[in-house]
């Protein structure tokens, strides 16, 4: 694995207020996750070592937890990351052909980002707007009732 | 605003109701009529879906334009525009609703809000062309209550949904809202209130249906120094919307559920578990949580009395699992969110080792309206043994895709024909998946069960949290089967070996099937490795895994012998199985399919017919969306 590169002092100094913040309890260790993922967009090993020293638990357990839930992310992702619902209902209406036409468009797989950072590809299972199924997220904004041959469109429309 | 006692309550009551009298009327509205400021209509509201798919489809920018345009014309103090929950009906989104005519327009965009406010809310003549056309008379409907969509729903956990201003704790309170909390307070014992939730019958919305008045009075015996409610929102299965929209339309619903059932078991404190992804729900019940503290509904000493209670929110972060109330639990004291065994129930041993209460959003959006309007008149509605409604998500191929609630009793084939107006593009019916990944398919044969908790289960499926998804002819039922194996694998939190290991091997014998590289063996193994899975694993969760397996190969037995012996997909949806071809007499040659070839598969010179190398040919399709003649075969 490359070795990732140090958090900057200030980056630091902020996690650890958000510890503080939550008064350094191991109970409030997922919170304090979701906010240090905000702040830095994902969640490096440095930054989980100093979590478990601020919240006194051993980071394997930090680890443990950030693995486990499918929010958390160890690597960074684009500045518009894109999620490709594969809910039900949006399975029956076709959202795995619109996956595969953004892996192929983008180049790259699911769980990636492309080389020059601007798009990150995931997946996840329902944002509740079912009624425009199948949808595709990218960033804050819902695309819905897509068809592959759309894919290019609302990919080139995306700006910096 | 000064924190209220009983009688500000009842006073802000009558002040807040007549503030809604002018939606209230409008159920009294027939489809003729129209409202205007030139036809004499003193006071008009239009209420717009701020809900998360309308709001998908820009209802925001709707808002800003209809107060522009209202703005513009000088009638601000006549006309409100109130943002509303979901009215359901989101195949038809975003929504505008005028009152008090009750007019219903669907699908409006940003660009038709002036002419809404020019025509309708001035002049008094209807926007035809927004109107929701029947499909069957292909007449306009102008109002919701004769469209067939809403016809046979009867709405009580959703009561306020589409009605009232979600972030508005006054027109809750308008609606009844804290009443029964108020009532509870004054008037009646925490056993008095169990024994009204116990007679109304209502069991848990959340999948298993366990009777919540039992649930409660299982809290209530247990001494602590703390106990703790919970309200179980990490609604995970996929398809399903409804605790979302609850959350999104009636937050103060949920809060006063609450704390009605903290009064009950001895609980001064609540927590609500949200999924992350879930922030417009987020959003409003942080609001709603503010106001009621502000009006002393939550708090200390609510409505003056000696009770206490307060609600803090807790984030999920993307773990199915953690619907499961331990795991829940787990999750909430910032662990992992893998389950343990019971008893201990956390009735007894909760968070933190405290007694805890945990109840699904939809069950707790039933309590207030139970209490107020008595257990009698809920056990009315339903069936012997699952009393009340049910919201569902009626969602995949099906003409009305929305939120519906309808009475328990009420069969498949009246929500899927009668509400959901029948399988979209007239295809065939082939079957509808309840339950979401705990849930099986169900078919033709199906359709005229009256639905609830146990029919559900006899048909071997299950009530789930409710999502309802319908398929046709162009779905592979072992693509199906293998789809929801695929989310319990990723899913599975590994804990226990039956679900993390045995479904690993269903779904490899399923993919296997796929492919075309399975055998009549394998159809045993699924069924024997799916009934150990059931008995042996930890949680709900993996004791329903194997449910989509096993109901598709109960009544699609012929679609998996098909897979295996002549390696044929009727649906044509596993590639592995399916060969490309060109009709010669149909290609015209023109080369399109040949440009999107991404295989470099397809061989032939312009305006003569091409044809596809089958050992280069990946089946991706795009040749067929590409081509304008119609002449790509897949067999």
């Amino acid at each position: 694995m490359a070795k990732e590169m140090k958090l900057a002092c200030n980056v630091v100094e902020q996690v650890e207020a958000i510890c503080d913040k939550f008064g350094n309890k191991p109970g409030e260790l997922i919170n304090v996750l979701h906010e240090a993922q905000n702040l830095h967009g994902y969640l490096p090993e440095e930054m989980q070592r100093i979590i478990a020293r601020k919240l006194g638990i051993p980071a394997s357990r930090v680890y443990g937890v950030v693995t486990f839930y499918s929010f958390f992310t160890m690597t960074p992702k684009g500045r518009h990351p894109i999620s490709v619902c594969l809910g039900t209902a949006c399975y029956v209406r076709g959202s795995e052909k619109l996956l595969e036409e953004i892996k192929r468009t983008l180049n790259i797989e699911v769980g990636q980002t492309t080389p020059d950072g601007k798009f990150s590809l995931d997946c996840l299972r329902c944002v509740g707007a079912c009624g425009l199924a199948p949808v595709v997220t990218i960033g804050d904004r819902v695309y819905g009732r897509l068809q592959p041959k759309d894919i290019k469109t609302i990919l080139d429309e995306v700006e910096d | 605003m000064k924190t209220l006692n009983f009688e500000d309550l009842t006073q802000l009551r009558k002040k807040a109701h007549a503030e809604l009298n002018v939606r209230e009327l409008s159920y009294a509205a027939t489809s003729e009529e129209s409202c205007g400021l030139a036809v004499g209509t003193e006071h008009i509201q239009l209420l717009c879906c701020g809900g998360t798919g309308c709001k998908a489809s820009n209802s925001a920018k709707i808002v800003d334009n209809l107060k522009a345009a209202i703005e513009a014309e000088g009638i601000a103090d006549k006309v409100d525009v109130i943002v509303t929950g979901c009215f359901g009906f989101c195949e038809k989104g975003p929504i505008v609703k005028v009152m008090p005519d009750n007019t219903f327009y669907t699908q409006v965009k940003p660009e038709d809000a002036e002419e809404i406010v020019k025509e309708h809310v001035i002049g008094g003549r209807k926007v035809e062309r927004l109107l929701y056309v029947d499909p069957k008379t292909q007449h306009t409907v102008s109002d919701s209550k004769h469209m067939d969509f809403y016809r046979k729903q009867l709405r009580v956990a959703l009561r306020n949904c589409g009605f009232i201003d979600p972030e508005n704790i006054e027109e809750y309170i308008a609606r009844d809202g804290y009443a029964a909390l108020a009532n509870a307070l004054q008037n009646q014992t925490p056993e008095e209130v169990i024994e009204v939730i116990k007679q109304s019958g209502l069991r848990g919305r959340g999948g298993a249906g366990f009777p919540t008045g039992m649930k409660w009075g299982f809290a209530r015996n247990y001494q602590a120094e703390n106990k703790y409610v919970v309200c179980n929102a990490d609604e995970g299965d996929p398809g399903a919307f409804m605790d979302r929209s609850i959350m999104e339309g009636d937050p103060h619903s949920v809060l006063e559920a609450m704390a009605i059932c903290a009064y009950c078991i001895g609980a001064n404190k609540g927590l609500i578990y949200i999924r992350a992804e879930y922030p417009l729900a987020v959003h409003r019940l942080r609001i709603a949580i503010e106001q009621a503290r502000e009006y002393g509904l939550i708090g200390k000493c609510v409505l003056g009395s000696d009770f206490n209670f307060d609600v803090e929110i807790r984030y999920g972060a993307g773990a199915f699992v953690c619907g499961e109330e331990t795991a829940l639990i787990h999750s909430m004291e910032g662990k992992r969110g893998e389950p343990t065994l019971k008893p201990p129930f956390p009735a007894e041993s909760g968070y933190n080792g405290y007694p805890t209460n945990v109840n699904n959003v939809e069950t707790l959006a039933n309590v207030p309206i139970i209490l107020t309007k008595g257990a009698e008149w809920f056990a009315s509605i339903g069936t012997e043994k699952s009393k009340g409604t049910k919201v569902f998500a009626l969602a995949g191929k099906i003409n009305n895709v929305g939120l519906i609630e309808v009475p328990m009793g009420t069969t498949l084939r009246e929500i899927i024909y009668d509400i959901g107006g029948g399988v979209k593009n007239g295809k065939k019916f082939k079957a509808v998946q309840t339950g979401g990944p705990s849930g099986g398919c169900l078919t033709e044969k199906h359709l005229d069960i009256p639905i609830d908790y146990d029919s559900l289960t006899a048909a071997g499926s299950m009530m789930g949290s409710g999502g309802m998804i319908v398929m046709d002819e162009d779905d592979c039922m072992v693509s199906v089967a293998k789809f929801y194996l695929e989310f319990t694998v990723s899913e599975s939190c590994g804990k226990c070996t039956p679900c993390r290991i045995g479904n690993k091997r269903l779904l490899e014998i399923l993919t296997r099937i796929t492919e075309g590289k399975g055998t009549m063996e394998d159809l045993d193994t699924l069924k024997t490795l799916a009934a150990t899975i059931k008995d042996t694993a930890l949680c709900g969760l993996g004791q329903t895994s194997p449910n989509p397996v096993l109901s598709t190969i109960d009544n699609f037995y012929d679609e998996y012998v098909e897979h295996v012996k002549q390696h044929k997909c009727r649906s044509k949806q596993c590639k592995a199985l399916l060969t490309y071809s060109i009709n010669p007499e149909k290609c015209k040659g023109c080369g399109a399919c040949k440009r999107g070839c991404p295989a470099d598969a397809i061989l032939g010179d312009l305006r003569k017919p091409h044809v596809i190398n089958p050992f280069k040919c990946i089946r991706c399709g795009m040749c067929q969306s590409r081509c304008h003649f119609d002449a790509i075969v897949v067999i």
